[in-house]
């Protein structure tokens, strides 16, 4: 048996009333904004009751489940309620899901979507709340019946006698177990009786996607609302002094225009912003307002030296000797050991700047009165939305109310919220209900981007093919790419890893697996290189290093755990045939452990007239207790996908300080004939509390692409983006 | 501004907009059908796909005054009730992650299966080709449409 506190930080979980969800789309009543887990099998109820933050009951047996954590398309809107409906032992075919909105309290849980956490942190959260419901109607039953709990059981919506005649439906007791306390400890399920984690279980929100209902921020409408659309400096450094405010007022369907300004004293990292000051431009139609955009001349000045792409190659290089080490490891004495190894082999990749482009450009709903304010829309962070919020307009967090809309992608660039600070200083000045959005051209350019990296990797071998050395140093703009005690430190006697930063004026932040997806791509490219130079298979070559990690590591904080790591490429190795050869394919395999979840893949690449094809791709995942299996595989496809696209096609130059693309013309996203033809998917089973995945399938794509693209054209990757990057050799040209 | 008389999944509406005025943003901002998106602007993503006259095209780059006349078919109005071949695919291969592209998707996958009931890989990947997904669902994008198109014929 699993018991759980019930009773976090000083308030008890069941106290708090089901604050959440309620009111939040305007113009949605329940029976369109609630979303079925499937076709619901039972009546709609007329009356519903609130057993705690994340259930609701009605009359019929439908159970409403609020979703707590924002939605970015990595499908937590079905797996947390899943974990919900678990404990609480309904069928999944009488749940509703519903997006809550911002109340950590009700939720005791960290409402955000990052770092691959919703469902590693929500864990205890979720299961809590389904038993915590299970047993308020068990009592309910109970003492209706004047019985002992213990003579009760509950299933799939039902109340039994487990030794009488009696049975009764959640629906019919629900009203009786609102409010009734719960012991301090609850019993949960063992996973051995898990009926639905771990099933395959359709996106909740699948039949409003495939109909084109209005779920995104950019599709929120409020009575009397207005639009706005803003105007940034053309580049970084650059600041607005005036604009023709005029003639832009006095265009057509033009309400209004004005400078804003959201800077806030002490910002938090999610405000991370190059632009805080912005020209709005206020209207009732999008198309009007990108003519006023149009028409806009606007005075700058320049307040720090504009940037290039030349500078930032070489700071990159500099930065090997001048940067600002952020953290750094030594074992043993890696300069003697280099110096007495047999083979010694160096090299260097990189990766420029890139932008997020999520599909669905920033934008936010705000409406902001004397006393009060409501923000709606796209948010990866809505506490740090409202922390912020409250400092920029001199508010109580309290009056702030922040709802999230599901969100047109996030990948990290929604966990900043200056997009939500400026729909408030715009509401604000305005004094009116209004909804900012962004051009893509206003989205490409802003900011808020992938740093630029450079990594230099060293091995040493003895002269029996042992690794004895290894050695990174990574510097970044502005951030270091290098984590000193992930693998391979633990499994080489002498090891050293440096991080170093080097200042640049780009705002950059969090993207898909920071800094992780370009570690992966340079760490396990430069592996198979260390491998081949060995005269060792690549899986062989990483199975002994992790058998060394497991039996006699060296140090004591390394990183991961050696037999998942082992595990996962064990996997991978069986389920694609590793070591069977078929003409005409080439082969790559990658692993990597970051976002507490560990994945391997091998990649099968074809030339076809001269160009590469991805022709099959197999999977491995250890992230614990897989939740729901449909959505896991979902993402995990996606990571490879998006590890293709990025390193093969994606980067973004400067000039002049600015960014010299702005939109997809320029700017190459990977399509549908650069994908892969077939991905599978194999999960390692086991019973450990589950870990993320919107983060981990992405960074070994990168590697294995360029250990079967050496295989397939002999030519080394070291290179981002692998289809226009001089990788500095003989090559093809691919792409 | 000018008055456009233009059919909509089979509805005649009115609107008075500036005749360059895109369709995209005469079915957002004044039809207030907001399943065609707006990601690009420049027909580069495929995001605003709707059909004219049961041809795909970018409604971004579709002015109302070229509309005009021609019927207009959008994600809400490809089925009654959401059950389009393309649109029971897509749900039976769970193909959405964020799902902002998925409807100009459907659209493209849609008119393609209209003209071409089985296409090849490849005929899929061309006609697929300029709808974006950035959460990287093109594998199942392409079984999906192979779904509908066997469902389709069966």
């Amino acid at each position: 048996m699993t018991l759980i506190k019930t009773h976090h930080n000083r308030r008890s979980f069941l106290k708090v009333s089901a604050a959440a969800g309620g009111g939040m789309m305007i113009g949605f009543n329940w029976l369109t904004s609630c979303t079925p887990a499937s076709e619901p099998a039972i009546a709609i109820p007329n009356e519903w009751f609130d057993i705690n933050g994340y259930i609701k009951i009605g009359d019929t047996g439908l159970v409403t489940i609020f979703s707590p954590n924002p939605e970015i398309g990595q499908n937590v809107m079905t797996s947390m309620p899943m974990v919900v409906a678990e404990e609480l032992d309904v069928k999944w075919d009488h749940v509703v899901v519903e997006q809550g909105a911002l109340d950590e309290d009700a939720f005791k849980n960290p409402q955000f979507a990052g770092g691959s956490l919703s469902i590693k942190l929500g864990w205890d959260a979720l299961r809590m709340a389904g038993a915590a419901g299970k047993r308020m109607l068990l009592e309910a039953a109970a003492k209706e019946w004047a019985v002992d709990i213990s003579e009760l059981s509950a299933s799939e919506g039902v109340i039994s006698e487990k030794n009488g005649e009696r049975s009764v439906g959640y629906g019919e007791i629900a009203s009786k177990a609102a409010g009734i306390e719960v012991p301090e400890e609850l019993e949960l399920k063992e996973p051995k009786d898990y009926k639905l984690i771990g099933t395959f279980q359709k996106n909740v929100e699948g039949p409003k996607i495939v109909t084109g209902k209005p779920l995104f921020g950019l599709d929120y409408e409020k009575e009397g609302m207005v639009l706005a659309m803003i105007q940034h400096p053309p580049a970084f450094g650059m600041k607005i002094r005036d604009f023709n405010e005029g003639e832009i007022k006095a265009m057509d369907g033009v309400k209004d225009a004005f400078i804003i300004d959201t800077t806030t004293e002490e910002p938090i990292w999610a405000e991370t912003n190059a632009f805080n000051n912005l020209i709005a431009i206020i209207g009732d139609t999008t198309w009007e307002l990108m003519q006023a955009k149009k028409a806009l001349k606007v005075n700058y000045e320049t307040v720090s030296d504009p940037e290039n792409s030349e500078m930032h190659e070489q700071w990159l290089i500099e930065g090997f000797d001048k940067g600002n080490v952020e953290e750094s490891r030594t074992d043993g004495d890696p300069d003697a050991a280099f110096a007495k190894a047999a083979k010694v082999i160096e090299r260097t990749f990189t990766s420029p700047f890139m932008a997020h482009n999520t599909m669905e450009p920033m934008n936010f709903f705000a409406h902001v009165t004397g006393d009060s304010a409501e923000l709606t829309g796209p948010t990866q962070t809505p506490e740090a939305l409202r922390e912020a919020a409250a400092k920029l307009l001199g508010m109580d967090e309290d009056n702030i109310s922040v709802n999230m809309t599901r969100m047109g992608g996030g990948f990290g660039r929604r966990l900043y919220v200056h997009f939500g600070l400026e729909a408030a200083a715009i509401s604000k000045q305005l004094g009116a209900p209004v909804k900012m959005i962004y051009t893509r051209e206003d989205d490409m350019t802003q900011g808020t981007y992938r740093p630029a990296y450079r990594s230099t990797y060293k091995a040493g071998l003895d002269a029996d093919n042992n690794l004895i050395a290894f050695s990174v140093k990574g510097v970044g703009l502005p951030e270091g790419p290098v984590f000193p005690n992930r693998f391979p430190a633990g499994t080489v006697d002498n090891y050293t890893a440096v991080k170093l930063g080097m200042p640049t004026n780009i705002s950059t932040g969090a993207w898909r697996a920071p800094r992780s997806h370009f570690t992966a791509g340079a760490e396990q490219s430069f592996i198979d290189e260390v491998a081949e130079l060995a005269g060792k298979d690549p899986i062989e070559f990483r199975l002994e290093l992790f058998e060394r990690a497991k039996n006699n590591p060296v140090g004591e904080e390394n990183d991961y755990d050696a037999a998942r790591y082992a595990g996962v490429l064990e996997l991978v190795k069986e389920k694609a045939n590793w070591g069977t050869s078929i003409p005409g394919m080439h082969r790559g395999v990658a692993a990597y452990y970051c976002h507490n979840s560990y994945v391997a893949q091998v990649f099968d690449v074809a030339m076809e007239s001269g160009q590469p094809k991805v022709k099959k791709v197999w999977c491995a995942v250890d992230c614990g207790i897989v939740v729901n299996r449909e959505g896991a595989k979902n993402i995990i496809e996606g990571g490879v996908v998006d590890g293709i696209g990025h390193g093969m096609y994606s980067e973004l130059k400067f000039e002049n300080g600015s960014s010299v693309h702005n939109n997809f013309n320029s700017y190459q996203l990977i399509r549908h004939s650069q994908a892969p033809e077939e991905i599978e998917v194999f999960f390692v089973e086991n019973e450990i509390a589950p870990t993320g995945l919107g983060e981990p399938g992405l960074p070994p794509a990168e590697a294995a692409l360029a250990n079967a693209l050496y295989q397939a054209t002999g030519t080394r990757y070291y290179h981002r983006p692998f289809s226009t990057a001089d990788q500095g050799q003989e090559r093809i040209e691919i792409g | 501004m000018a008055t456009f008389n233009l059919q909509i999944n089979g509805k005649n509406q009115q609107v008075d907009v500036a005749p360059d005025t895109p369709m995209l943003w005469v079915l957002r901002d004044h039809i207030k059908l907001v399943g065609t998106k707006y990601g690009c602007g420049v027909s580069m993503c495929g995001a605003c796909t709707i059909h004219l006259d049961g041809e795909a095209v970018r409604s971004c780059q579709t002015t109302v005054s070229a509309a005009e006349g021609k019927s207009i078919t959008t994600i809400e109005g490809l089925s009654e009730k959401g059950d389009h071949p393309v649109q029971k695919a897509w749900l039976e291969m769970d193909v959405a992650q964020c799902g902002y592209c998925q409807a100009g998707q459907i659209m493209s996958a849609a008119a393609l299966l209209e003209r071409n009931p089985n296409p090849s890989d490849q005929e899929i990947e061309t006609a697929m080709n300029g709808n974006i997904c950035r959460c990287g669902t093109y594998t199942r994008i392409k079984q999906a449409v192979k779904t509908a198109a066997a469902n389709s014929q069966s």
